[in-house]
């Protein structure tokens, strides 16, 4: 394989990555203030993706279906936080798995009902479409490029409204001791619902920015979802920077390791032999990571 | 002695009647209904073993009955095509013969669970929970991936196996022999709770801290429980696929992880006969509104969020009482 085909399935790796961390950081912040387990994060995904869909072929303009996934996506989290989420932050994790499954099911269902069984598609704009030539020579298409891009500076962003605004210091406080900044006055039920729907507006960019490149349709989000606990897993819990970590490892080692691994067993197998173990140990090789993480580092890298 | 046993005997007779009546009125449909009931009721016994008394939450579950289902699949794919399994030093020849595919089903899912379990044990709490999600999926993509029986498509396995002395190709016959295993999974639960082991697992579940401290090895505690645990979903998973004949990846896929924690919630979390109502009225509910909308998935959801939120002893506490709900 020659090096520049290496480096474009690096960057490949790496688009996967950040996208997957838009969806971990919202789980992990979710996870790290209120205490809970979000199985629905991956709906909130979806409905990013179909909000985006929807609102790009009625209007027309890219950048409209985005803004839309973002309102749509903050605005559901925001309704189930009040609706249903709140009342599971004292019970134990089995009965928020129960509950946010039952509204997995809600939400997917309720999607199918609407828009039918059938993907919908996303294009990417035009001003975004097209390869772009990196320095070196690698011709690289210029939306997977831009997707790289707005994931780095979400991050950047999150990372400095988490260290410098004074909605950071809050969420912060929550994570330590939420009985303390309540007693300070501040509204911590409010506090809960803005972080949710963060959580949720950042799952619904993911969502829309992904549907441009994959088909938008029910049942895309709990996939993601899973690697997203995978990254946090691997991070370790409440740790936007282990969730970031996470993402490009579990991004990396999932692309690469589909090229990689057939090649290496090329080696000293036939063809055909070695395409199908390879792919097959390819499709586990983000679980074995997974699983020699948690042999060095139970608690996860950062965790 | 109490509402509690009373109610189960209800439940395990209803469970019998139901086919009995069904047979007698010439009604195979029901007949499979029943089984299929039975057949998840004894996947979720394995979890709730796990889940229930032991407080692991597992949400990978649906790993141990696509193994044994794949057990089945496999051993009678070879036994079908008349090619021995070739193993590298040695062939296998496949069977037809329940028993010997139960054994294997049983052994590669305990293997399974030994392996997942001593990784996922190492943490505990909402880790636990990922954890046990992600390794179900890695099973599933490793089924989806693997070409040599059927990747996406599954197995189709063309006569279901047979059990010496009986017609399995008889609905209630085959009904019979999973009733038989439903109920000895339910005595080995019993006696598993009450014995020494299962009280150790179960003080573990309540405070680790001390049950440490007494010179009992929670780990050890717990990575036994799952192995039996994971075993009995396994057992499940081969009977599930006689039944249907038919193998494929949605046997590992997640949302069955999240079913049979569905079952045990839904008849009542830590009861012996919670699995066995609950997955009764999952295969009812999936039957009748199934036949009212396409979209029944959203009334099971606001019925699970109404269970959750607001009825919590499930279907045995709200009819049984709360006087022995688990702590």
């Amino acid at each position: 394989m020659t090096l520049l085909l290496f480096l474009e399935q690096v960057l490949n790796g790496l688009q996967f990555g950040v996208m997957l961390f838009l969806m971990a950081a919202g789980l992990t912040l979710v996870f790290g203030v209120m205490g809970l387990i979000n199985l629905a994060h991956g709906s909130l995904y979806m409905i990013g993706a179909f909000a985006a869909a929807a609102t790009a072929a009625a209007t027309g303009s890219f950048l409209l279906g985005l803004a839309a996934a973002l309102a749509a996506a903050a605005a559901a989290g925001a309704i189930v936080e009040v609706a249903v989420i709140r009342r599971l932050y004292p019970r134990d994790h089995l009965d928020q798995v129960l509950a946010t499954f039952a509204l997995i099911l809600i939400f997917s269902e309720g999607t199918r009902w609407i828009f039918g069984s059938f993907p919908l598609f996303l294009d990417t704009p035009p001003w975004l479409s097209g390869p772009v030539t990196l320095p070196g020579g690698i011709q690289y298409p210029l939306y997977r490029l831009a997707l790289i891009g707005v994931g780095l500076a979400v991050a950047a962003g999150l990372f400095l409204l988490i260290a410098r605004t004074r909605l950071g210091i809050q969420i912060r406080a929550g994570e330590s001791d939420r009985e303390m900044i309540a007693a300070l006055g501040i509204d911590i039920s409010r506090l809960y619902t803005l972080v949710f729907a963060l959580g949720a507006a950042l799952a619904g960019l993911a969502g829309a920015l992904v549907g441009a490149i994959q088909s938008v349709q029910v049942g895309m989000g709990e996939p993601v979802l899973i690697l997203a606990f995978v990254v946090i897993v691997i991070g370790g819990i409440g740790s936007i920077k282990g969730a970031l970590v996470g993402a490009i490892l579990v991004g990396l080692t999932d692309t690469l390791g589909g090229v990689l691994l057939p090649l290496l067993f090329g080696v000293f197998l036939d063809p055909s032999a070695a395409m199908s173990i390879g792919s097959a140990l390819a499709s586990m090789s983000i679980y074995i990571l997974m699983a020699a993480v948690l042999v060095v580092k139970p608690q996860g890298l950062f965790g | 002695m109490r509402r509690e046993t009373l109610l189960n005997a209800a439940i395990a007779l209803g469970l019998l009647a139901v086919p009995l009546w069904a047979w007698s009125a010439g009604e195979p449909f029901t007949i499979t209904l029943a089984t299929r009931a039975a057949i998840l009721a004894l996947a979720g016994v394995g979890l709730n073993l796990a889940l229930g008394l032991g407080g692991l939450v597992s949400l990978g579950h649906a790993a141990f009955f696509g193994v044994g289902g794949y057990a089945m699949g496999i051993l009678a794919h070879h036994a079908q095509t008349f090619a021995p399994l070739d193993l590298g030093l040695f062939t296998v020849a496949g069977t037809k013969s329940m028993p010997v595919i139960w054994l294997t089903a049983m052994v590669f899912s305990a293997l399974a669970a030994l392996a997942i379990g001593a990784l996922s044990l190492r943490t505990s709490g909402v880790y636990f929970i990922m954890i046990t999600l992600a390794f179900g999926q890695m099973f599933y993509y490793f089924a989806i991936s693997w070409p040599a029986y059927g990747g996406e498509d599954g197995l189709s396995i063309w006569v279901r196996n047979g059990f010496p002395g009986l017609n399995t190709l008889d609905p209630i016959q085959f009904f019979a022999i999973c009733y038989v295993l439903l109920m000895a999974a339910l005595v080995l639960s019993a006696v598993i709770a009450r014995s020494p082991f299962g009280l150790a697992l179960n003080a573990a579940r309540q405070v680790p801290q001390r049950v440490e401290t007494v010179g009992i090895p929670v780990y050890r505690v717990r990575l036994v429980a799952f192995v039996i645990s994971g075993t009995i979903t396994g057992l499940a998973g081969a009977l599930f696929a006689d039944l249907n004949r038919f193998v494929s990846p949605s046997m590992f896929s997640w949302q069955l992880s999240g079913e049979l924690i569905v079952f045990i919630i839904l008849g009542g979390t830590a009861r012996l006969f919670g699995p066995v109502a609950g997955a009764c009225l999952f295969v009812a509910l999936e039957h009748w509104l199934g036949g009212l909308s396409d979209y029944w998935h959203i009334y099971l959801g606001a019925l699970l969020l109404g269970v959750v939120l607001f009825a919590r002893g499930g279907l045995i506490g709200t009819l049984a009482g709360r006087e022995v709900a688990h702590d």
